[in-house]
């Protein structure tokens, strides 16, 4: 079976799934949920194929010819390399256990075959986004995912405020969307054609003049930076977080932020193919401002999943820091054991949710008795956030650290920074939620949930083994096999006990400030106060797109709406009073003229007969005169006439 | 001498005469009386030119016969009608037989 020329059944399968449960409704296996979960295990074993192919160095492109329109021909196909191959293997892998810890969480809920079709629509995408060759069939599935990430969270549509954080998400990331559109536009008529190995080929060959490839790869960017929430357009994320928490944890935290990430990643020699240029700069610098502001947000956001949002923005800045410093494989690792960790910690607190019913941090506390297994695999996945040897995130993230230090180490001191204020806001949920005093009632969730928070954990944990700097299987199957790539280098062992020492600093700092209360929260919030407003009004970028973009748009709208109303509907009124006046007048000279002559011509008949009527006198005498007379005149004309 | 005009004159001017009487005469026999004028100045008429015209043979006094004759019965229609309206009417004024007026 050749998986890799094949590897389009991957998202196949939780296609087929989707149309049946859509079919099937309520009356399918399980409600739907056992035709999505089968799709996804399908999924899972085509992934691994795939991926024992590749290793085995048999992977590759296998294109087939699509359509034809004049003299452009453009194929499809999937393209099995190992960036593909980790990532619809993270896909399935996560989104599998998401599938079954979802079973345990919507139980009851009165859409729930609806969801589980959502889910494998949106899974099918993701893969299909992850397999595809050519630019055009990226972007449907990119679309499709974010149409999935709006049914999704606008799930439970009948609470406004879900139905108004789905329209922003939509709109958000299509402004994204319109320039990821224009770059493949761009690239289109400048290397004429979409598909990928080629377009890298062409642009490697400097077909195309170098500013095409920097404005092709920031508009790119653009639309990644829309998907992956990263500033100016993140806004949509912590909104986003209306929906269930499953689907918090799949699309937004594992699998769909991440595909900006990846598309970076995957159109990587664009970005690359002009040395010194403009864009990878953008990439980083946008990367490690997002990682910092949204990570210092995250110090002072009460609700359990908003802090998990501002966590994942945070993380992807780090992964686009990644990038923009020149490490594809150093991204795409960090975006591997993010999925894992992630995912773990928002279905933990999906878990404390389905538990308790609440959401702020400070209403929860002492759920470490109530719910240990819960408590025990946040721990496993705050840790790796946070970023301690030897679990999963701190590998990569000090992968990503490592390089950035190679490349400039203005970049490397933010990102530390970074790191600080991410083990502080870690540590702070954590304390504040399951230590000291429990304040409402909890127990733990059933096996169907906690099973597969703990198959997470134990990835979390260990994935981190992949990637040491003295072993890096991960890094250079991903380079390919001994190319070039920037691990090559020695471990560097001060640079990691700078990482760790910091993360440990913001630990320790957290659970003093929360646990044993030195210095005291209250104490620190007054004498910060200025900071505190700025951070807990998020910078109030919100309120800037309010103001700038969104009010005066409305009023565009309104104005169109009286011209509307008053323009063209006086426009068409006016043309139907003006008919009715037309037939008026019609009707005026079809009374005055038309029947005028009309009574004219008898008028005058009755009128000549009134004058003419005179000759009738009754005397025979005056006829005998006429008949006479006109005797004459006869005579006369036959005489004198012609 | 006597020529052809003079009798024709003569007929012209006793058709006018007729015809003048019977426009003008307010009896209804008086009328009548003018009709025969007027018939008996084209019987001058014609036997004028049966005598004067050279050629024209017996052809008008034969004619005078007819007219005479239609003129006879004309004439007794005529009075007949007369006596008809005198004994619906009692009159023969031409002026109040005028029924037929607008």
């Amino acid at each position: 079976m050749h998986f890799a020329q094949h590897a389009y059944l991957a998202p196949a399968f939780p296609l087929l799934a989707c149309g049946l449960i859509l079919a099937l409704g309520r009356r399918g296996p399980g409600q739907g949920a056992y035709l999505a979960v089968g799709g996804m295990t399908l999924s899972l074993l085509v992934s691994l194929g795939v991926l024992r192919e590749v290793l085995a160095r048999k992977g590759g492109d296998f294109s087939v010819f699509w359509f034809r329109a004049g003299d452009m021909q453009l194929g499809a196909g999937v393209l099995a390399d190992p960036f593909s191959a980790v990532m619809l293997l993270v896909v399935s892998f996560v989104g599998l256990m998401i599938f079954i810890y979802s079973i345990g969480y919507m139980h009851g809920d009165p859409l729930y075959a609806r969801y589980f079709a959502y889910l494998s629509l949106f899974a099918a995408a993701m893969m299909g986004l992850v397999v595809a060759d050519s630019l055009i069939v990226l972007y449907m599935c990119w679309e499709l995912v974010g149409l999935c990430s709006y049914l999704l969270i606008g799930f439970w549509f009948q609470r406004p405020a879900a139905a108004r954080a789905a329209k922003k998400a939509f709109l958000v990331t299509r402004l994204g969307d319109a320039g990821f559109l224009l770059g493949i536009l761009l690239l289109f008529f400048a290397l004429g054609t979409v598909h990928m190995p080629s377009l890298f080929a062409k642009a490697d060959a400097g077909v195309a003049s170098e500013w095409v490839l920097v404005a092709a790869a920031l508009l790119i960017f653009c639309g990644a930076a829309g998907k992956s929430a990263q500033f100016p357009l993140h806004v949509w994320l912590p909104d986003a977080m209306e929906g269930p928490t499953p689907v918090s944890a799949l699309i937004h935290a594992a699998t769909m932020v991440a595909a900006g990430v990846y598309l970076v990643a995957r159109t990587f020699p664009l970005f690359a193919a002009v040395p010194d240029g403009p864009a990878l700069s953008v990439v980083a610098w946008i990367g490690v401002l997002t990682a910092l502001i949204a990570a210092s947000i995250a110090t002072v956001t009460n609700d359990i999943k908003r802090v998990l949002a501002y966590s994942t923005i945070s993380q992807l800045g780090y992964m686009m820091l990644g990038l923009g410093v020149g490490s594809a494989v150093a991204a795409i690792f960090h975006l591997t054991t993010h999925a894992f960790f992630k995912a773990l910690l928002f279905m933990t607190a999906g878990s404390i949710i389905h538990a308790t019913g609440k959401q702020d941090m400070w209403e929860l506390g002492g759920l470490r008795a109530k719910m240990p297994i819960t408590f025990v695999t946040f721990l496993c996945g705050a840790a790796a956030l946070a970023g301690l040897p030897p679990l999963s995130g701190f590998s990569s993230k000090d992968e990503i650290l490592l390089e950035t230090l190679h490349v400039s180490p203005l970049l490397y001191g933010l990102a530390l920074a970074g790191v600080f204020l991410t083990a502080f806001y870690v540590t702070r949920m954590a304390v504040v939620t399951f230590l000291g005093e429990g304040k409402t009632e909890a127990h733990e969730s059933p096996m169907v949930m906690t099973g597969p928070m703990i198959v997470l954990a134990v990835g979390a944990v260990s994935l981190g083994w992949l990637g040491t700097p003295w072993a890096p299987l991960f890094q250079n199957f991903l380079a390919g096999h001994g190319a070039e790539h920037g691990s090559a280098q020695a471990p560097n062992l001060g640079l990691m006990a700078a990482s760790v020492g910091v993360a440990l600093a913001g630990i320790a700092l957290g659970y003093s400030m929360y646990a044993k209360g030195v210095p005291s929260p209250a104490a620190l919030k007054r004498s910060l106060c200025p900071l505190y407003v700025v951070l807990s009004n998020k910078y109030w970028i919100d309120e800037a797109y309010q103001w700038a973009i969104i009010r005066p748009g409305l009023r565009l709208a309104s104005l169109f709406r009286t011209f509307d109303e008053e323009a063209v509907d006086g426009a068409v009124n006016g043309a139907g009073k003006a008919a009715v006046g037309g037939s008026w007048l019609s009707n005026a000279f079809d009374h005055i003229v038309v029947d005028g002559l009309v009574n004219l011509v008898g008028w005058t008949t009755r009128q000549a007969g009134a004058v003419g009527r005179f000759i009738q006198t009754g005397l025979a005498q005056d006829y005998m005169f006429w008949l006479a007379a006109g005797a004459f005149i006869l005579i006369l004309i036959g005489w004198f006439g012609p | 001498m006597i020529g052809l005009q003079h009798y024709l004159i003569l007929a012209a001017l006793l058709f006018a005469v007729g015809l003048y009487g019977a426009l003008t005469r307010r009896n209804a026999i008086g009328i009548l009386l003018s009709i025969e004028i007027m018939l008996n100045a084209v019987n001058i008429n014609l036997v004028a030119f049966s005598r004067y015209q050279p050629g024209a043979g017996l052809g008008g006094q034969v004619f005078v016969v007819f007219v005479i004759t239609v003129a006879a019965c004309e004439a007794a229609v005529g009075l007949a009608l007369i006596l008809c309206i005198f004994r619906t009417r009692r009159t023969v004024e031409a002026d109040e037989v005028n029924l037929l007026k607008w």
